[in-house]
């Protein structure tokens, strides 16, 4: 399998997305306000480490518990797998931390700022990035404009200046469509930037996903199932292109992923679900001797390898 | 442009400004030299006006996904807004009429877009059926609109452009061509534009649009306020240089349909498809006729042709939702590409 060639020697992370990494966080307001919808409630100073952390995130949607009073903690620049078996509350657990549910109870402390309910109209702002389950890609673009499409927060220029050509509208097509370019060349998916998104086989349009949440260059990177129903040269493939992301762009990378054994090979720390609730959260080692893990998921593990589910 | 001279190496095609161009050319140097007056009155004037209105209504719903069954009403706005610029603006330029009243019909449709901040598909359709009745009820109940004309309907102002008379068919026809073309430019542009692929994102994937940090609700208003600005300048064309009347009476919910068969018929999300469409169901009842007359004789009267007319109309949108749900548009590039296979392998 050939690890993706590090072409992005170009592209200095500063350089490259240097808003979201000068003022990509709210400037949190420093008293304590009622949680608004998306409005940071509070700020915590100096948790230098932890990128990300919910506390006492619980959700329930009429009588099924998806989440149980979850804490979870991640730090800047690892790797951080939450797994369990199907419906256990992972995938809750993503939509909560970019905004698309919001908690019964419990905050999202997102880089010192803590959030009710996170705001998801800004979270590329925040830089946050995110893949779905099931492929949501824009079946009617082109592979390069839905990567080109991960930069569409950064636009400024109007409609009028994009249709006439003028003003900051031709500088930042060309700059989107330039970073979009070296994404793809990254992921190894140039030979298929023109195609309809919708015509390349399922692992490909996986990793088109993966090529649109990395375009922006996000400092939170989650990733719901990025392997799901790939075959295992795939998924190493893919696991390799996770890492490399990783260490390229200094990206925190928070991964549900089925198949124990990537997880276990590409993680530095694992959360376990099961029934809403964490049952363990360790190094990988940790978690492969754990006997509530081995009991709730590990045991029937091969049995939901390619994670059916939402 | 590297793309396009990677183009040229593979295959014979030529670059995309080029059948445009062409196109231009014929409908400004030739048509109006061999036209007769039929042509522009019944067939070229309505294509273009129901055109300009397809364009309007697929950016609305074939590119930004928002379905509307309200678009007659825009054009009437459009058309009774023209009107009462011209007549009660002294000195405005009939351009200047046209440029306000296509205005008017964006705020309009932006009112009336805001229902699809929170409904979608179905529910969305309906709601904007809200503007199909009010907008023909509040021309209907306030005379103000129609100048308190007895009849209610207005003979339109007499084409002009910076004082050249432009009202006979050749004249209408060229000043109706001139203004679809430059929009139709213009909306190409749009369509290509990162505010185009927003809209894109947002028919595909609304939740995904959001994430990346699309502004959704902003997009939705400006494709309403865009599509029913081209919509509205269409009901002017309709109006002044096809009708020659401002009445609120064509611009009912059967004409809503119409430019939305014209966008399916023609190709949902192609500027191209709208003229596909519009020329059929333009020049569609005139065949309809002749050959009914042809075959029938005096059974064929208007009744037959009308009901004929929609039954044929009805399974050939059922056809095409079926068979070529990408519309004449794509059933067209595949004839285009066989040929051009034909041709290359001989
Ligand atoms: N939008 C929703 N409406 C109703 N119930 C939901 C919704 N989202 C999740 N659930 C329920 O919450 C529970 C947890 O679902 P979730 O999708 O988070 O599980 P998961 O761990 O991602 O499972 P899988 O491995 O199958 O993807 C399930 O019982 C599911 O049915
Ligand atoms: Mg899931």
């Amino acid at each position: 399998m050939p690890l993706p060639s590090y072409t992005l020697g170009v592209m200095e992370a500063s350089a490259y997305a240097p808003e979201v990494f000068a003022h990509g966080l709210p400037s949190s307001p420093p008293e304590q306000q009622p949680a608004a919808n998306g409005e940071p409630i509070g700020s915590v100073a100096g948790v230098a480490s932890a990128l990300l952390s919910l506390q006492g995130i619980s959700l329930s949607f009429g009588g099924v518990v998806a989440l149980a009073d979850i804490d979870l903690s991640v730090r800047s620049g690892e790797i951080r797998a939450i797994i369990g078996p199907n419906g256990a509350g992972k995938s809750s657990l993503i939509n909560v931390i970019s905004g698309v549910y919001r908690p019964d109870r419990g905050h999202v402390k997102l880089d010192g700022a803590v959030y009710a309910q996170v705001p998801t109209q800004r979270l590329a702002h925040l830089g946050v990035a995110r893949t779905f389950q099931n492929l949501a890609l824009f079946k009617g673009l082109s592979v390069l404009d839905n990567v080109a499409s991960g930069l569409a927060y950064k636009v400024r220029s109007n409609f009028a200046g994009q249709v006439l050509g003028i003003g900051r509208s031709r500088g930042e097509q060309r700059d989107s469509l330039s970073r979009a370019e070296q994404i793809l060349e990254f992921l190894d998916l140039t030979s298929v930037r023109d195609r309809l998104v919708g015509t390349l086989p399922y692992g490909l349009q996986k990793r088109v996903e993966l090529a649109r949440a990395l375009v922006a260059q996000p400092r939170l990177l989650l990733l719901d199932e990025p392997m799901a129903g790939m075959t295992a040269s795939e998924k190493s493939e893919m696991a390799a292109f996770v890492r490399a992301a990783r260490d390229r762009f200094a990206t925190t990378v928070v991964l549900i992923e089925h198949d124990v054994g990537v997880v276990m090979g590409l993680s530095d720390r694992i959360a376990v679900l099961d029934y809403g609730r964490k049952i363990a959260d360790a190094t990988p080692d940790e978690v492969r001797n754990d006997q509530r893990v081995i009991d709730a998921y590990l045991g029937v593990a091969s049995d939901n390898e390619d994670g059916a589910g939402i | 442009m590297t793309a396009i001279t990677s183009d040229f190496s593979s295959a014979p095609v030529l670059p995309k400004w080029v059948v445009p161009v062409l196109l231009l050319a014929f409908a400004y140097g030739v048509v109006p030299l061999i036209g007769s007056s039929y042509l522009f009155e019944a067939i070229l004037l309505p294509f273009l006006a129901l055109s300009l209105a397809g364009v309007g209504l697929n950016i609305l719903t074939g590119y930004a996904g928002q379905v509307s069954l309200g678009s007659a009403a825009f054009m009437a706005a459009g058309a009774f807004a023209a009107y009462n610029f011209n007549l009660r603006i002294e000195g405005l330029p009939l351009i200047g009429s046209i440029f306000l009243a296509g205005i008017v019909a964006a705020a309009i449709g932006i009112a009336f877009g805001l229902p699809s901040l929170r409904l979608k598909g179905f529910y969305l359709a309906v709601s904007t059926l809200a503007a199909q009745f009010f907008v023909q009820w509040a021309l209907t109940k306030f005379s103000w609109f129609s100048n308190n004309s007895a009849s209610g309907v207005m003979d339109a102002p007499r084409l002009s452009i910076s004082g050249f008379a432009l009202d006979g068919a050749i004249g209408r026809y060229l000043f109706a061509l001139t203004i679809v073309s430059v929009l139709t430019f213009l909306a190409h542009r749009l369509v290509s534009s990162q505010t185009g692929r927003n809209f894109i994102a947002i028919r595909d994937n609304e939740t995904a649009a959001r994430i990346i940090g699309i502004p959704v609700l902003k997009t939705k208003l400006l494709a309403f306020a865009i599509s029913s600005f081209i919509i509205g300048v269409a009901g002017v064309i309709w109006a002044f240089a096809y009708l020659r009347t401002v009445e609120p009476d064509g611009f009912d919910l059967d004409r809503s349909f119409q430019i939305l068969f014209i966008i399916i018929i023609g190709g949902l999300a192609s500027i191209r498809g709208a003229f596909f469409g519009a020329a059929l169901i333009v020049v569609f009842p005139l065949v309809l006729s002749r050959l009914g007359g042809f075959l029938l004789g005096d059974l064929f009267d208007s009744g037959v042709l009308d009901m004929s007319q929609r039954i044929v109309l009805g399974a050939l949108i059922i056809l095409f939702l079926i068979l070529e749900p990408d519309g004449l548009v794509a059933l067209w590039d595949r004839i285009r590409r066989r040929l051009l296979f034909a041709w290359q392998s001989t």
